[in-house]
């Protein structure tokens, strides 16, 4: 299966690093990524810019209309993320664990909808 | 046969018919609709005919090809890619004799599977009372509460993130298996406790539910031999049930511990909890929460009256237990057991002190151990004050009774 590993964290605890702190966190993140690649969990992966880049964009009415930053205010802003493959949740929940980010904010982890409505259907085992 | 014997094989052999089966055929909802639907065969053939000598495997059989004739249904007018899916599935369901150990491991699946630490902890107690209790949908939602609609949602929702999200259907590995356990035994404690003294309502216990924590307790120390939590659980939920016929009156009123008449408690009940207990600390490894409760209950169960108990020890236990698992329930039953042997001023102090640092906020019992220190200690109208308080705390409806009586019992002595 394909799991999204998504990475929360406050900006604001972020935005307090100091250099050597940030470039531990980098050199963390290099060394978990190598890793999981080498295991062959890793397909895709980034780390993405803070949520005061963001532009959240909506269609009402037929007119986009757009709003600056986030969909929400919360504490913890996504932060990157990774899409493993992992045979189950609790070998998805173990490469979850070793994200740096999971030190210290958290981490979502979300199985990718295996797009084939009839398939989900003969699984659930209703006509 | 009659129905009502029929009813009850049903009961017995649901977990573990519905352990193998999903097993089989991969698939929780197929499982359990087959299964049902092999009990309806049953319900038609078994109160004419002989009972089978294995029911177990009977009903599991039925069951098993009622899911293949489903999925060769819906194969026949389904996509291609889904059978090729179910040609594995289907080559998977047509097993030989299976030996007992294999299985025992589909029980201990199912339970791992519905105290996966990914669900919350009410939706592992619904789900392991529904699927390895055999509760119905109606019952597990009388449990919680909820209304029936409410608790069918709730557990649909629980299979669909089994299915989706990947939840394995396994015994966790052995490095994982000691935190995946403590799991377990954290849903069984839940469902005892809420057993053992109600959340709120009417009655002070549902005895219902501390049969089905013990119940769960027995089939894992089967399954699992030789672990001192299971044990230590398993004894600790024997001995406190053990004494449920003293525990209130006829009309549902509270009778305390210093108060309940010894005669009426389950000896066989409290043998079998003593030898338990005995077992748990003679395996090796460190103090271990259940086991150290238990050793408190069993000392509880040994003594002749409420005041030649050996408080000594029990303080000590406490002790032990703040250590390796502090909580302000142990806190609390810690004071509790200081005030019988140094007397309740020391107590007071002990629990005003954690109050201090914030340890007890919001904790409901805290007001009523608080008021019964206070009378104790002759200070009528802090008593008083700590009663009231107690009373606003509670939803259960004997406690309230219970605290009006000693309300009642601080006027006639002032």
């Amino acid at each position: 299966m394909q799991y999204l590993l998504m990475i929360y964290r406050s900006e604001a605890e972020l935005f307090k690093m100091n250099d050597a702190e940030r470039q531990k966190m980098t050199a963390d993140y290099g060394t978990f990524t190598q890793s999981i690649i080498q295991s062959g969990h890793f397909k895709a992966g980034d780390g993405l810019q803070p949520s005061t880049t963001a532009t959240t964009v909506r269609v009402r009415e037929g007119k986009v209309l757009t709003t600056d930053g986030p969909f929400a205010e919360t504490r913890e802003q996504l932060g990157g993320y990774y899409l493993v493959e992992a045979k189950d949740l609790d070998a998805a929940i173990a490469i979850a664990a070793r994200i740096p980010g999971a030190k210290n904010g958290s981490v979502e982890v979300r199985p990718i909808m295996i797009y084939s409505p009839e398939l989900v259907q003969a699984r659930s085992g209703r006509p | 046969m009659l129905p009502a014997e029929i009813e009850k094989i049903f009961r017995d052999e649901t977990g573990r018919a519905l352990a193998t089966l999903i097993r089989l055929v991969g698939d929780f909802d197929l499982a359990e609709d087959a299964l049902q639907e092999a009990f309806a065969a049953a319900l038609e053939r078994w109160p004419s005919a002989d009972v089978p000598s294995n029911p177990r495997a009977w009903l599991v059989n039925v069951a098993r090809n009622k899911a293949i004739d489903r999925i060769r249904r819906q194969i026949s007018f389904r996509a291609k890619e889904a059978e090729l899916t179910h040609e594995a599935l289907l080559d998977a369901a047509i097993l030989p004799e299976e030996d007992s150990a294999a299985l025992d491991d589909d029980m201990l699946r199912l339970i791992f599977t519905c105290c996966h630490p990914s669900f919350a902890a009410e939706v592992q107690v619904a789900l392991t009372l529904r699927t390895v209790c055999g509760l119905s949908t109606a019952q597990v939602a009388r449990a919680f509460l909820v209304n029936e609609e409410a608790m069918g949602q709730r557990l649909v929702r629980a299979k669909q993130k089994i299915r989706l999200a990947g939840i394995p259907y396994e015994v966790p590995e052995r490095d994982a298996l000691g935190l995946r356990l403590r799991g377990v035994l954290a849903v069984i404690y839940l469902v005892f406790t809420e057993g053992y003294v109600a959340t709120s309502g009417e009655a002070l216990m549902r005895p219902d539910l501390a049969r089905e924590a013990i119940r769960l307790a027995r089939l894992l120390d089967a399954l699992m031999p030789g672990r001192r939590e299971v044990k230590g659980l398993l004894a600790l939920m024997l001995l406190h049930d053990a004494r449920r016929a003293g525990r209130q009156t006829k009309g549902g009123d509270i009778v305390l511990l210093e108060e309940q008449d010894r005669t009426l408690w389950d000896r066989a009940q409290i043998t079998e909890g003593l030898k338990l207990v005995e077992e748990a600390l003679q395996l090796p490894g460190r103090a271990e929460s259940y086991a150290v409760q238990a050793a408190i209950a069993a000392l509880h169960a040994r003594a002749p009256n409420f005041h030649d108990t050996d408080w000594k020890q029990i303080a000590g236990l406490y002790e032990v237990l703040l250590r390796i698992s502090p909580s302000p329930v142990i806190e609390l039953n810690h004071a509790a057991a200081v005030s019988m042997v140094d007397g309740p001023a020391r107590a007071l102090d002990l629990i005003d002190a954690l109050q201090a640092r914030g340890g007890l906020d919001g904790y409901e019992l805290l007001p009523a151990v608080r008021a019964d220190l206070l009378r104790r200690l002759g200070r009528h109208q802090a008593a008083r004050e700590a009663y009231l308080a107690a009373t606003a705390a509670t939803q259960l409806e004997p406690l309230r009774r219970l605290y009006a009586r000693r309300l009642a019992e601080l006027d006639v002595e002032s």
